[in-house]
């Protein structure tokens, strides 16, 4: 079966009803995508088809014929969202990362098009469907709006009075 | 040369957000969990398991075609039948005898996932009547008895006594990527196991007694892990032991990922408590007595349950002072699979109980929250219930006072006035860091630096998890060798390269092994002097610097009678949660969460400010949200569908504050954060409902709960 993958034209044979997250890890070797429900309750699988965000666990290989199918390998000269996710610490243990930043890159496009900066509640909405169980999504938020152009907030530290 | 090396301006690293050592490599996708390894002639493992929490297996069918298969049970163990950890009662596999549900009893594995999947086993069993209620519990795994002054003289004094009993639920890990581990076998008949796990020694001598091998014959190399929270402290040596034992009757590497499903039932929980108070309090709020009785639920087998419950009690009181202090707890045994460590080990349960009963009295006094806090908190000199005379660097008053100062709680207080509703509670607390006790002693943890000619490798045992591990201890070892950060590598914590730091837990990485680092390269700096380290190592050779744990020297801890110093020092936290309660739905809306943490020095500020954000959204959901549904034993809600953790939708705005007042023996002041923020805000949650005309003593606090709690105060 045919499907254009990360911008190639990719040829894979693997049963139409194969989830595509098992094709896109076992067939093709891209283990970017990460498995961490398998009921699409989590979005760490979450990969573009046709420039959406789709969770792969729930696709089977079938539906993307002809698609256009991107993974977070397919992110090439690490965009300013995967770099502000560095910078802002929005990856802690990194699996929901590629999820994440999947999820996020149309809409940080979108918005650097539109040169604004989306707001929290954009960003919010944008990723309800998308768990994070290590940073508390805030610094996930902070790394998708520096990489629209926003100023960097972080904690701030105080001195003790006693140590 | 010289000066790209011994530049101290130019190279300061501690206290700056230097980038994640391994950041680009999660944020290309290239980062290699366990799942994302693959070996040469692989096959999968699958684990059997009970169905019903008690009973004895009377026959094993396998009813599919075996051809091709490899199939393990208990006979398969070449060594002891043992998941080797505090107390040697958990089998690896079940020989007849069931003591929970979800317990391994058979082993299967094959090249084809779906053929392996496809295997019917039928286990017949006799059934047995479990024990599920921990009150009915007959068998104990460790109590404890914690002593100060005379209670019942403290109780004569007082002008109130006010009780309360209080509860805390299961809760799930829920680490994004769930447990896995390979076995792959060597010739010469060892075994390397690759895998997503908090402690390679934990697993290391697991194997070894399983195995019945010398430690040669055994390696184990952490993978890329996917969040851990303690869920990848103990759980990982029991599928690091079904994969060896594969692997060694297969003689083929062999893979077991489990499943979101699987690994919600089979693997550890939060211990569930029921605490107690009785305390006897001055007409002014001065706390005269205080007896507190903390039972906890350990499920089938000890696991780490006597440092939970142990860690649980110590912090029992909240951070006040008392004079007569008495402090019961139990943690036993039922037919449930068994509770382990989770963030926070123990703590979150008693300070949910503490912070959550000190509203109740001063309620009950009709004192102001933070008017009672103030007058109890522990000062630096306090003595704790232990005897432990608390350092200058306890800084209760000064945490509380920030988060005030943060959330502007006096005037959001005035606003909300008798507004129904919504209301705003206040929960403040401690923390000890590292081991309990003499746990750090017994550890004797070991650090090592070895000399490179582009700088230094790190080389430890603990493990980079999400929280910054990597970075943190590279940070501290180029501060003080006075080099970039960049000169400074990590290896992957492998034991066949890293020696024993101990295991990652119990908030002890940053200020145990972090100082033992701080030691190393304290040295290697002296010992290399004014060369560059190419110099250094053509002149002298490899340079190796090892440092092993020393206690500093006031500590004392008497393990027998509990008392003396439990903690080398303590972390301090307070929150502020503002929220509102739906008087239709019973939905709580949290509306803002302001967390202050006192963490002795934050080396790399948004790591630290990372560890309190995710530890609050932790603790929303555990007071909230997070409820792990039992049925006869077997947990009936495993999956994410119908276990809900907070969502980007369901997580407030949390504001992080955090104080620095150093501690001497950490690594530039540096003290523990992991777990902290996990013990507070649902105390804080849950006094802010209280506030807001809601009394409810259990989290989660479901709306079910809130609808009970308010229709049976009306």
């Amino acid at each position: 079966m045919l499907f254009t993958l990360n911008g190639k034209i990719t040829e894979v044979s693997a049963p139409s009803m194969k989830r595509l997250l098992d094709v896109l890890r076992e067939d093709c070797g891209l283990t970017g995508t990460k498995e961490g429900c398998g009921e699409g309750e989590c979005g760490a699988c979450t990969v573009l088809v046709d420039g959406l965000p789709i969770n792969s666990c729930l696709v089977p290989f079938g539906q993307v014929q002809n698609a256009d199918v991107k993974t977070i390998e397919g992110l090439i000269g690490h965009t300013d969202l995967q770099k502000a996710f560095v910078s802002e610490c929005g990856a802690q243990c990194g699996i929901c990362t590629p999820g994440m930043i999947l999820m996020a890159a149309p809409l940080v496009e979108r918005a650097q098009a539109e040169g604004r900066i989306p707001a929290l509640a954009e960003v919010q909405e944008t990723l309800a469907g998308n768990l994070c169980r290590c940073t508390g999504y805030v610094a996930i938020y902070r790394a998708i709006q520096t990489a629209c152009g926003a100023k960097s907030e972080q904690a701030s530290v105080i001195s003790g009075e006693n140590g | 040369m010289v000066e790209n090396f011994r530049n101290q301006d130019r190279y300061e690293s501690v206290g700056r957000n230097v980038d994640r050592k391994e950041g680009m490599s999660k944020v290309t996708g290239q980062a290699k969990y366990v799942d994302d390894l693959n070996f040469e002639g692989m096959i999968y493992g699958r684990t059997i398991r009970s169905e019903i929490p008690r009973g004895k297996i009377k026959a094993i069918h396998l009813e599919f075609d075996t051809e091709g298969f490899t199939i393990v049970d208990y006979r398969d163990i070449p060594g002891k039948n043992l998941i080797a950890l505090i107390q040697d009662d958990q089998p690896c596999l079940v020989e007849s005898e069931i003591n929970h549900a979800d317990e391994p009893i058979l082993l299967l594995a094959h090249p084809e996932k779906e053929k392996l999947l496809e295997a019917k086993v039928r286990i017949e069993t006799i059934s047995e009547i479990p024990v599920l209620d921990p009150l009915q519990s007959g068998k104990i795994f460790k109590e404890i008895l914690i002593s100060k002054g005379d209670i019942e003289a403290g109780f004569g004094l007082a002008d109130r006594i006010v009780e309360g009993e209080y509860r805390t639920g299961h809760q799930e890990h829920v680490y994004i990527e769930p447990n896995g581990m390979i076995a792959v076998p060597t010739p010469d008949g060892a075994i390397t196991v690759y895998g997503s796990l908090q402690c390679p020694y934990y697993v290391h001598g697991a194997l070894m007694v399983l195995l019945g091998v010398p430690e040669t014959k055994v390696r184990v190399v952490q993978t890329e892990t996917g969040g851990g929270f303690g869920g990848k402290e103990d759980y990982p040596s029991i599928i690091a032991c079904h994969a060896a034992l594969l692997a060694l009757k297969s003689g083929r590497p062999t893979k077991i990922v489990y499943d979101r499903v699987e690994d919600m039932q089979a693997t550890t929980r939060r211990h569930p408590a029921i605490v107690r108070h009785r305390t006897g309090v001055a007409a002014d709020g001065t706390l005269l007595s205080m007896d507190v009785e903390v039972i906890m639920d350990g499920g089938a087998y000890c696991t780490l349950s006597p440092v939970v419950l142990s860690r649980g009690v110590i912090h029992a009181t909240g951070p006040y002072r008392c004079d007569n202090v008495r402090i019961r707890g139990r943690v036993v045994h039922t037919n449930t699979p068994p509770n382990g460590a989770f963030r926070g080990f123990g703590a979150p349960q008693t300070l949910f109980a503490s912070e959550v009963h000190l509203d109740r009295i001063a309620h009950t006094l009709g004192l102001d929250p933070i008017e009672i806090r103030e007058k109890n908190a522990f000062r630096p000199g306090d003595v704790t219930a232990t005897g432990q005379v608390l350092p200058e660097d306890t800084s209760a008053l000064q945490v509380l006072r920030e988060a005030l100062k943060k959330s502007d709680y006096y005037n959001i207080r005035k606003k909300i006035g008798t507004q129904a509703k919504r209301g705003v509670g206040v929960a403040l607390y401690w923390h000890g860091s590292g081991f309990t006790g003499a746990g750090e002693v017994k550890l004797a943890s070991k650090a090592t630096l070895e000399l490179l000619p582009s700088g230094a490798k790190v080389r430890v045992a603990s493990t980079e998890i999400g929280q910054g591990t990597r970075t943190m201890l590279a940070q501290i070892v180029a501060q003080t060798l006075g080099w970039s950060y960049d000169s400074i590598e990590v290896s992957p914590a492998d034991t066949a390269v890293v020696p024993d730091s101990g295991p990652t837990v119990a908030s002890r990485t940053c200020m145990i092994v972090g100082r033992l680092l701080q030691r190393c390269a304290e040295e290697m700096r002296f010992r290399i002097g004014n060369l560059t380290p190419k110099q250094y190592l053509e002149k002298h050779g490899p340079l190796e610097i090892t440092k092993v744990y020393e206690k500093p020297p006031a500590i004392q801890w008497d393990d027998e009678h509990y008392r003396g110093d439990a903690y080398g020092t303590y972390g301090w936290g307070c929150n502020v949660v503002d929220l509102e309660w739906d008087a239709v739905t019973y939905e709580v809306k949290v509306k803002k969460v302001i967390a202050v943490f006192d963490i002795g020095k934050a080396i790399h500020p948004i790591f630290a400010a990372g560890q309190i954000e995710g530890g609050t959204a932790q603790a929303i959901g555990y007071a909230l949200h997070e409820e792990v549904v039992m049925r006869n034993g077997r947990v009936a809600n495993p999956q994410l569908t119908n276990y809900i953790i907070p969502t980007t939708m369901d997580t407030p705005p949390i504001e992080a504050v955090i104080v620095e007042n150093s501690y001497r023996f950490g690594p530039f002041g540096a003290k523990g954060v992991g777990e902290m923020p996990m013990d507070g805000p649902a105390a804080a949650i849950v006094n802010a409902l209280f506030a807001a005309g809601v009394d409810v003593r259990e989290i989660p606090a479901t709306p079910e709960r809130i609808m009970e709690a308010v229709c049976y105060s009306r």
